[in-house]
């Protein structure tokens, strides 16, 4: 019985607050800095301005979904169901302006309800049923993709539409709009877990549903909410994507749900539920954001690729597990 | 009877803090010699090192008066010693035999000999005279059975020294006797035991007691020729002269009737009422369903019959949210499975029910937060190194005083308490009492459900025994007695 073993999870706020984070994630962020090191030795074209924005433009995708997926995933549960929601909501958008002439704020709004409505779906059946998160949001994530495809008639879609195709390549002063979306998102999640009931009890549902119980929490809507919040972080991201990509593709987002959760998971939130935290995720982002667009540069074939981040997530997770057995 | 077992000065750190210093147990052939403490007194570090887990720094072990060197899981099995631990290590899903033999399988050239396994296994049920079938599946079998079962394989094993760690606690009275029985039988056949417990009524089965504190070896008794409040004072280090506390005023005034209340399924029928400022004890035997009525009243069960009157109105809690918005608080029974977070440090878990006192709406006053944690840790005398410190990392009696202090936050009317000292060390128990006397000494109505009848009788102004779903009887505290208490809980329904 070792009494001087700490919380995995300082609440600190201010000054003593981060600088517990950065304790907590020194880790990574070692790893993050080396990882930049390494590139900036290996390419001409990684220590750039533009590379700069081109990686954070790269890895807001990953952003929005992680945040997401962050909230899920201390829930206990799983969500595999996002990157088919991306596509839904990419494809139906344009679809709506392009087919239907929609005005492009509605035909966001209609489209972003069709991502979310999955997400509602998702909510409902894990909440009220024993069915576990992974077969529900698998039952999704295909039936979402089937609804792309069937819609698309498995063709890209076009947009031309001004309103539509600032939402995700605008800038404000030089900054691209991106950047400001990510911060917001983040704050946002960061606001809902640190300071907020909610997020308090979504910990304690992810930590133990029956001391929930006990707690009066009402687990169910808690669960309802998580996986609500994560549908609409995809169904946002699959806007921004459509936008940026000036088309709705029924292939958008594919294998995207798998970058959310390893983000999630190098950052140190914990697969069983009940732990975990905004600050690990994003260094999680950061590093796979880094990672991807580093080998691009450097050439590294896609199918190295895959390789490649597989065992950097094996490395990370494997870090961490020594990290927690030392603290014992 | 020689000498099976002799553990002399035995020394134990981890990670430089001492666990074991000057440790020793010494252990008869055909003995039960119990091992008793505090949380924290070194009885689990003492039997993990004779059991292999873990290598003693310093010391001397012999077996049979001969020194032996144990160096893990496998030599203590081969030196005869076997650990029975609380949580029980078998496989439900296979059968008796399957259990038995469970690593060392009979083998022909690789093939089970499933016939030969069989056959061995009814003899040794035989042996303990135990009407099990053998290839039936362990988890039809009760608890008190399963645990035979792993005595059963510790024998066939070979084993002549047989540690037993809590082996009562979820066990009914019934079964209890079931078991010391299986513990004749041993003793016959010159196996020896180590039996640790808290309960120190069960003692008697012993025939001799050591004391261990502060991972020391203290003083070896005979069972016979000690006292409770020796022992007591030995394990503490101090005079306990109130173990229970009881010295407050139930007033007149009802704070709560239950009239005949049904859940449907497991609780029939079931009646009583609760004064302000009174400790009302609950009793009876497991299967009673007190702890059922408990949620059925909290508001996690639906009652299907029978009326609620808080303060003399109707009342019927949807929830616990609305349990709780009218002031009455439960502390669950198993602490680690329906109350603690494991993950979370000592601050999360106390403030859990109270958040609306400094989260609201994305403000985080965290300074309202720490005094809350402060105040409730100073009152509930809890000893936690930090705030952060995580709740896995409390011993037993100050884990259950993280659970009691979060709901006392909540500064209900009404605490119904389950079972508020299982597992709870001797000092932290008398605190517990302390606090729960203090409480009712200040107004709060409080319900005990608990099975062990010296607390009932020590701690309660009035006693309402069930039995099979139904309140039985109602006692008060000047007539209450163990008898008379067994005798309603035994009423056949």
């Amino acid at each position: 019985m070792d009494e001087k073993q700490t919380a995995l999870q300082p609440k600190r706020s201010g000054l003593a607050g981060l600088q517990a984070n950065l304790k907590e994630n020194l880790g990574l962020i070692i790893g993050f800095f080396a990882l930049c090191i390494l590139l900036s030795a290996t390419t001409r074209s990684f220590l750039t301005w533009n590379n700069f924005f081109n990686i954070l433009r790269q890895m807001s995708n990953n952003m929005y979904l992680a945040c997401g997926m962050t909230l899920v995933i201390i829930l206990g549960g799983i969500d595999l169901s996002v990157g088919s929601i991306i596509a839904v909501s990419g494809c139906l958008c344009a679809g709506f302006i392009s087919f239907l002439g929609m005005p492009s704020f509605l035909a966001v709004i209609l489209s972003m309800l069709a991502g979310i409505a999955i997400g509602v779906f998702d909510g409902l059946v894990v909440s009220t049923s024993t069915i576990p998160a992974f077969i529900v949001t698998l039952a999704t994530m295909n039936i979402g993709r089937g609804i792309a495809r069937v819609y698309t008639d498995s063709k890209t879609i076009s947009v031309d539409d001004a309103f539509f195709n600032s939402i995700g390549t605008a800038y404000v002063g030089a900054i691209p709009i991106q950047v400001i979306y990510v911060v917001v998102i983040v704050a946002v999640t960061a606001l809902i877990l640190n300071r907020t009931q909610l997020g308090r009890h979504i910990y304690a549902v992810g930590g133990n549903l029956q001391a929930a119980k006990f707690s009066g929490i009402n687990t169910k809507r808690v669960t309802f909410f998580v996986y609500v919040f994560s549908s609409v972080m995809a169904s946002f991201a699959g806007i921004v994507l459509a936008s940026r990509l000036f088309s709705g593709q029924p292939t958008a987002g594919e294998g995207d749900e798998m970058d959310a959760i390893a983000a999630v998971v190098l950052g140190g939130t914990s697969m069983a539920g009940g732990s975990g935290k905004i600050s690990g995720t994003i260094m999680g982002v950061l590093i796979i954001g880094v990672l991807n667009n580093g080998m691009n540069l450097v050439g590294i074939s896609s199918s190295w690729q895959y390789i490649v981040k597989g065992i950097v997530i094996m490395i990370a997770v494997y870090i961490d597990f020594f990290k927690k057995q030392n603290v014992k | 009877m020689s000498t099976l077992l002799r553990m002399k000065n035995i020394q134990k750190s981890f990670s430089g803090v001492k666990a074991l210093s000057n440790a020793q147990f010494e252990l008869r052939e055909g003995e039960v010699h119990a091992l008793i403490g505090e949380n924290g007194a070194g009885k689990s570090t003492l039997i993990k090192i004779l059991g292999g887990i873990y290598q003693k720094d310093g010391g001397e072990i012999y077996i049979e008066d001969k020194k032996v060197e144990i160096n893990g899981i496998g030599s203590a099995r081969a030196y005869g010693i076997s650990i029975i631990h609380q949580e029980l290590m078998l496989l439900p899903q296979m059968t008796v035999a399957e259990n038995i033999f469970l690593g060392r399988e009979d083998k022909k050239h690789g093939i089970l000999q499933k016939k030969a396994m069989l056959a061995k296994t009814e003899a040794l049920l035989r042996r303990f005279s135990l009407n099990i079938d053998p290839a039936g599946k362990v988890g039809a079998l009760s608890i008190a059975q399963q645990q035979i079962i792993e005595i059963v394989r510790a024998i066939s094993f070979g084993a002549k020294i047989i540690v037993m760690d809590e082996p009562t606690s979820s066990l009914s009275d019934k079964e209890v006797h079931f078991l010391f029985q299986a513990i004749e039988r041993l003793k016959r056949e010159h196996v020896g035991i180590i039996y640790i417990s808290h309960r120190l009524s069960e003692l008697a089965i012993a025939d001799r007691v050591t004391v261990m504190r502060d991972g020391a070896y203290i003083a070896t008794f005979e069972t016979k020729k000690t006292t409770r409040a020796e022992l007591i004072t030995k394990m503490v280090g101090r005079e306990l002269t109130s173990y229970y506390e009881r010295n407050h005023t139930p007033a007149d005034e009802v704070l709560l009737e239950v009239r005949h209340y049904s859940d449907g399924e497991r609780v029939k029928d079931a009646s009583f009422s609760l004064h302000k400022g009174e400790v009302l004890g609950f009793a009876g035997l497991i299967g009673a369903e007190r702890s059922e009525l408990m949620e059925c009243i909290f508001g996690l069960s639906k009652k299907k019959q029978g009326d609620l009157l808080l303060k003399g109105k109707k009342m019927c809690f949807r929830d616990v949210g609305d349990a709780m918005a009218n002031g009455v608080a439960l502390i669950p029974e198993d602490r680690k499975v329906q109350g603690l977070y494991f993950q979370q440090d000592v601050s999360f878990n106390m403030t859990i029910e109270v958040l609306r006192s400094f989260l609201r709406m994305g403000t985080y006053k965290s300074d309202i937060e720490k005094n809350i944690v402060r105040e409730y840790v100073e009152k509930m005398s809890i000893k936690i190194s930090s705030p952060k410190q995580l709740v896995s990392n409390l011993s037993g009696g100050n884990q259950q005083k993280v659970l009691i202090g979060r709901w006392i936050a909540t500064r209900p009317d009404i605490l119904i308490l389950d079972e508020p000292t299982r597992g709870v060390d001797v000092g932290a128990k008398a605190e517990i009492y302390h606090i729960i006397n203090e409480l009712a000494a200040k107004g709060i109505a409080i319900i005990m459900v608990s099975s062990e009848l010296p607390e009932i009788l020590g701690m309660s102004d009035r006693v309402v025994v069930m039995s099979d779903g139904y309140s039985v009887g109602e006692l008060d505290s000047a007539d209450a007695t163990q008898e008379k208490i067994m005798a309603m809980a035994t009423t056949e329904m």
